[in-house]
Parts: structure tokens; C-alpha cells; sequence
């Protein structure tokens, strides 16, 4: 039984953490570099054990010291949140070979979903649709992976996630100088310089699935829709994804509960596809096994808490909640609010935020760790709040969302919350079902 | 530690409370906490500080610097300030080394971010005042350029 957690990360999942293992009767240990010692989360927190300096190579992603402060606090479990070291082998085998349980899947499962190439197979062997493409090591062989696959195509790094490192090329005469670009990145991000040469969908969406398993048996809680990226990294996220017809969205997430199933999958993890804008075909892109950014949007319309059933799963219980009882109701939007100066190329804005008033009410949720005073330090990533909103259909979400962007009211650092009221009143945004451009096409003035 | 902090829950209740009331703001306060829900527009406001000895320490304004002779190149932005594009490699310039204004002479680290800081001047570097791999200021100098 986990009695005492330890939670390896920081910022709004560290203080997400914390709620539901305090509601749920478990000391919190948070371990935090020196930057976040009076953070609000290790003030929440019911201990504080210190990491590291500031820079996260030295503390957050230190696998030695946070295995290290982990076992002095003498926590039964580990959880690592997102990012970081929440996808880490290597850590998750350190928690477990110091006796303490790792929250998340077991490490098959984190091996295999940790390479794209590994990722395909699987979901292949699951009889899951892909996308064309293929791994290439050398120059060589990515040339004759993109004569095969056809362009525009997309270069990704093989151990990669979060868009990082990703090109793409649209005609044949660039991709020897994507290839090399490609390969370097993958080198200095991943260590790994292999890349994978993919098919690029025009008008594509990002729908992701979440999925529960408890090693036996595997639930979907619903669908996710990310198409509002810039450079691959995620603005706006919605639950369910809108305008699918309802034969293909059911599709979607029995191809995702069927991959899990494949796994005999354990804990929270999330399944994504590219699915066409315009026939509703999808492919199985790779599966996320940690916690996502956006998973309140799915707590909104599920009503489930998805870090209480990470933790009971962890603990070794068998999933509570059979597919006929999850009920969707409602529609729910989740923007990220980023410190960075979204009309300077979004320029980062590390600082001291001065006014933190954030919107509240009924159907809106904020997750911050960003109080009156808060500090935004340059060592992070940029994301200091989520704002999420619950309506009873889409229009409602939406009308909700406006309201909400308008009475934020952040000063001492720059935010992107001028740019989200920006797409909140984009007519393409309001109509829904945008494709992964929609950013390209936005007004920013 | 933790006892009377707001959860997200609390707040949504607060706002149900005060909305079936006249008035425009509600302030709580605890040991460590102080919440306040203020009626703005047609929704709600919510604002968390942290009061007492568990407040952040004050901020630390770094001093101004005496004027400069000659040029310096200063931080764009508050960083890790990286002399080498990678660590291993040789640096992007050293003292001695004549400068154009487009050449790059570091990278700042701010969030993930790699932002490269070209020189902004002509000339040669005369000396290099921030440390490589530590922690500058925005308009911190990095710099002293002799002009060309």
C-alpha cells in the first residue's frame, strides 16, 4: 500500500500530484531543486526533500539523485508526472530496484512505447493502421525511405517526443539538408541519431485517445483532439474530439483499447492518431505512457480522476470502473498559458509574476502553480497555468472559454493568454474540427 | 504543513456562495494562504498568495552596471549563457577575435529555448565577463568589444 509518495517533477502536475495523494490519505514528499524550494507546491506538499541546483540536468532529470532523495524520504512509490524522467527506463528501473513502486507502466511497456520504431510494430502485430514510413540509420537509407513514402514527409528522431527535432520536407531537393539537420538534433537531443521518415497527412488532426489498463483489462476514457500545435507543440487541447462521425470515433478507441489490451498495459497512457480531416482515416501514430498535459480535459466530461486511478493501479488494484459505466458528458477545452512573449516569436519570459488573478466559476478549472509572487524560473519549460473549460455542448465550452480569457490577469511576466483569446475568437476555432494548420492561418495581428 | 490550503473544489463552491450574493469579493485567509474571489466582468477572479515567512524571498535586483567603455554585447534575454554550441566544442569566440555584427558569440538557454546572441557590433572581443554555464540576467553584459 502506498503510504508515502514521492513526486519527481514540479510546477502545476507536481501540485496536481499532491491533491489527489493528500485526498486519498498519502504523505506527499516533493522533490524540488533549489529554484523551486518555496514554490507553491513545496509549500502544499507535506515534505520537501531538495534534488539539485536550478538547472534540471543536475536535479530533475538526475536519475542518481532523485532515486537517491526518493529513498532517504523512504517513499513506497514514485510519481514522475510528465516530462522529465516520466518516460526514463533507467529511472523507472532505479524506483523499483530501491524497492519502491514506479507510477506508471511496467517497463516493457516503457521500453517499447519509448521508440517510435518499437511503437509501430506493436501496433502493427495489434492490427493497427500506420502511416507509411520507415526507420532510416544512415543518409542512404532515409533517401530511399522518402522515394518509397512520397512528400511532403516528415523526419522525426527515433527516441524523440514532444515534437522536438521534427522537419518537414516537401520536396525532394530539401531533404538532404532536413536529413543532416534531422540527424544532428536526434544526435544532441536523444544520443540516438537514427530518424524516421514518415508521411505527411495535409490535412490531418491529432486525436489521442486515453487509455486505463490494469494489466488484464483495458478501458478507454474517451477521445482528445491537439490539432492547435505551433511546431508541434501542443496550444489548445478539447475532449471529446468534435465532429467525427460517431462509426469512425468509435473506431478510433477500440483500435486504442485493442493496442493497450495488446500491451496488458498498466496504469494511464494515451494512444495517438493522425486521422484525416477530410475521410476520418486514422493511423496509429505512437502512445504516450505517462500522464499528459491535457488530461483534465478528459477528467472534465469522465468525472474521473486520473491520477487517483494511476495510483491505485500503481498500488496493485484491479481497475474500478468497467467500460459501460465511463459516461461522457459535455465538452471541455484545456489552453496552455505560457510565459513567453507570444508577438516576439514567443520569446520566453522567465520572472517574478507580481498578479496572478486567474478566471474561476462555474465550468472553468485552472491549474497553476502560480500565485501572487510566484516565481517563473529561466530553467524550465514555459508553461505556467492551464485553463480549462466545461460546457454543456461545444458552443457553451466555447462561450465559457471567451469569458475566461478575458478576466485573466497576469503581470511581472509575459503570457500567451492574448494569443488564446485570439484563437478562442477565430471563426474556424468556433465552427471546430480544425486541421494541425490552423495555426499557420491564424491572425496575429 | 499543508493544513487550509484552497483546492480548485473550494474555489468553485466559494465563487457558487458568492454568486448567490450582492457581493463583489470574498477574502480568505489562513496561516500560510490568503485566497481572493473578486466578482470581475460577468465571471469570477480567483487569487492565490502566499503570505508570511512561507512567502517567496524578495526579488534580487541585480546592480546597475557602471558605464561601459567601449562596446558591450549584453544578454537578450535571462539564460544559461553558453560560450560553445555544444559542450565540448570549441567556443564561438574568443578575446582577440574580431567580430562582425551578425556573428554569433553565444547562446543563451532560457526555457528549453536556445536563443544564439549575435555580437550587434563590429570589432574585437576584449573580454568575456560572464562565466560559460552560469546564470545571466536579461542585459546582463556578456561582453567588452574593443569597436573595429
Amino acid at each position: 500500500m502506498i503510504r508515502r509518495l514521492f513526486i519527481a517533477n514540479r510546477g502545476e502536475i507536481a501540485l496536481r500530484v499532491i491533491r489527489t495523494a493528500k485526498r486519498l490519505g498519502m504523505v506527499t514528499i516533493l522533490g524540488v531543486s533549489e529554484a523551486d524550494r518555496t514554490s507553491l507546491p513545496a509549500l502544499v506538499a507535506d515534505e520537501v526533500a531538495v534534488v539539485g541546483p536550478g538547472p534540471s540536468a543536475e536535479s530533475y532529470l538526475s536519475v542518481p539523485r532523485v532515486v537517491a532523495a526518493a529513498r532517504a524520504a523512504r517513499a513506497d512509490a514514485v510519481h514522475p508526472g510528465y516530462g522529465f524522467l516520466s518516460e526514463n527506463v533507467a529511472f523507472g528501473r532505479a524506483v523499483l530496484a530501491a524497492g519502491m513502486i514506479f507510477v506508471g507502466p511496467d517497463m516493457a511497456s516503457l521500453e517499447a512505447m519509448g521508440d517510435k520504431l518499437m511503437a509501430r510494430r506493436a501496433g502493427v502485430a495489434a492490427g493497427l493502421p500506420v502511416v507509411p514510413g520507415g526507420e532510416a540509420a544512415t543518409k542512404d537509407d532515409a533517401r530511399q525511405q522518402a522515394a518509397v513514402t512520397g512528400y511532403p514527409l516528415l523526419l522525426k528522431a527515433v527516441a524523440g517526443g514532444g515534437g522536438r527535432g521534427m522537419k518537414r520536407v516537401d520536396a525532394p531537393e530539401a531533404l538532404d539538408a532536413q536529413i543532416d539537420m534531422a540527424m544532428a538534433e536526434a544526435q544532441a537531443a536523444f544520443g540516438d541519431n537514427r530518424i524516421y521518415v514518415e508521411r505527411f497527412i495535409a490535412s490531418g488532426r491529432h486525436v489521442e485517445v486515453q487509455v486505463l489498463g490494469d494489466g488484464e483489462t483495458a478501458i478507454h476514457l474517451g477521445t482528445r483532439d491537439c490539432s492547435i500545435q505551433r511546431r508541434f507543440q501542443k496550444l489548445v487541447e478539447e475532449a471529446p474530439a468534435f465532429g467525427i462521425p460517431e462509426d469512425k470515433h468509435r473506431a478510433i478507441t477500440d483500435a486504442a483499447v485493442r493496442f493497450a489490451a495488446s500491451l496488458h498495459y498498466r496504469g494511464a497512457g494515451t494512444v495517438e492518431f493522425l486521422v484525416d480531416a477530410a475521410t476520418f482515416d486514422f493511423y496509429f501514430l505512437e502512445m504516450n505512457a505517462r500522464i499528459q498535459v491535457e488530461h483534465p480535459v478528459t477528467e472534465a466530461v469522465t468525472g474521473i480522476d486520473l491520477v487517483e486511478q494511476q495510483l491505485l493501479v500503481a498500488d496493485g488494484q484491479r481497475l474500478g470502473i468497467a467500460q459501460e459505466f465511463v459516461t461522457f458528458a459535455g465538452h471541455a477545452i484545456e489552453m496552455r498559458i505560457n510565459a513567453e512573449e507570444w508577438a516576439k516569436d514567443f520569446r520566453p519570459s522567465p520572472g517574478r509574476v507580481r498578479v496572478a488573478r486567474w478566471p474561476a466559476g462555474a465550468g472553468v478549472r485552472v491549474d497553476t502553480h502560480i500565485g501572487a509572487g510566484g516565481a517563473v524560473p529561466p530553467y524550465y519549460d514555459s508553461l505556467i497555468g492551464k485553463l480549462i473549460v466545461r460546457g454543456a455542448d461545444r458552443a457553451e465550452a466555447v462561450a465559457r472559454l471567451q469569458a475566461a480569457l478575458a478576466v485573466i490577469d497576469i503581470e511581472g511576466v509575459a503570457t500567451t493568454a492574448g494569443l488564446h483569446a485570439r484563437i478562442a475568437a477565430d471563426a474556424r476555432f468556433i465552427a471546430g474540427g480544425v486541421d494541425t494548420r490552423f495555426f499557420e492561418g491564424l491572425d496575429r495581428g | 504543513m499543508s493544513e487550509l490550503f484552497f483546492t480548485a473544489e473550494d474555489v468553485a463552491e466559494i465563487v457558487t456562495i458568492l454568486d448567490k450574493t450582492p457581493y463583489e469579493r470574498l477574502e480568505l485567509t489562513t496561516s500560510r494562504f490568503r485566497l481572493r474571489v473578486v466578482r470581475t466582468g460577468d465571471g469570477f477572479t480567483q487569487e492565490l498568495e502566499v503570505i508570511g515567512d512561507a512567502a517567496p524571498a524578495a526579488v534580487v535586483t541585480a546592480p546597475v552596471e557602471a558605464a561601459e567603455d567601449g562596446l558591450v554585447i549584453r544578454s537578450p534575454l535571462p539564460g544559461t549563457f553558453y560560450r560553445a554550441p555544444q559542450p565540448g566544442a570549441p567556443p564561438f569566440v574568443q578575446v582577440g577575435d574580431t567580430v562582425a555584427p551578425d556573428t554569433v558569440i553565444a547562446i543563451i538557454e532560457t526555457m528549453k529555448l536556445m536563443t544564439s546572441v549575435p555580437a550587434g557590433c563590429a570589432g574585437v572581443i576584449a573580454e568575456i565577463r560572464a562565466e560559460n554555464a552560469t546564470l545571466v540576467e536579461a542585459e546582463a553584459v556578456l561582453m567588452r568589444v574593443t569597436p573595429a
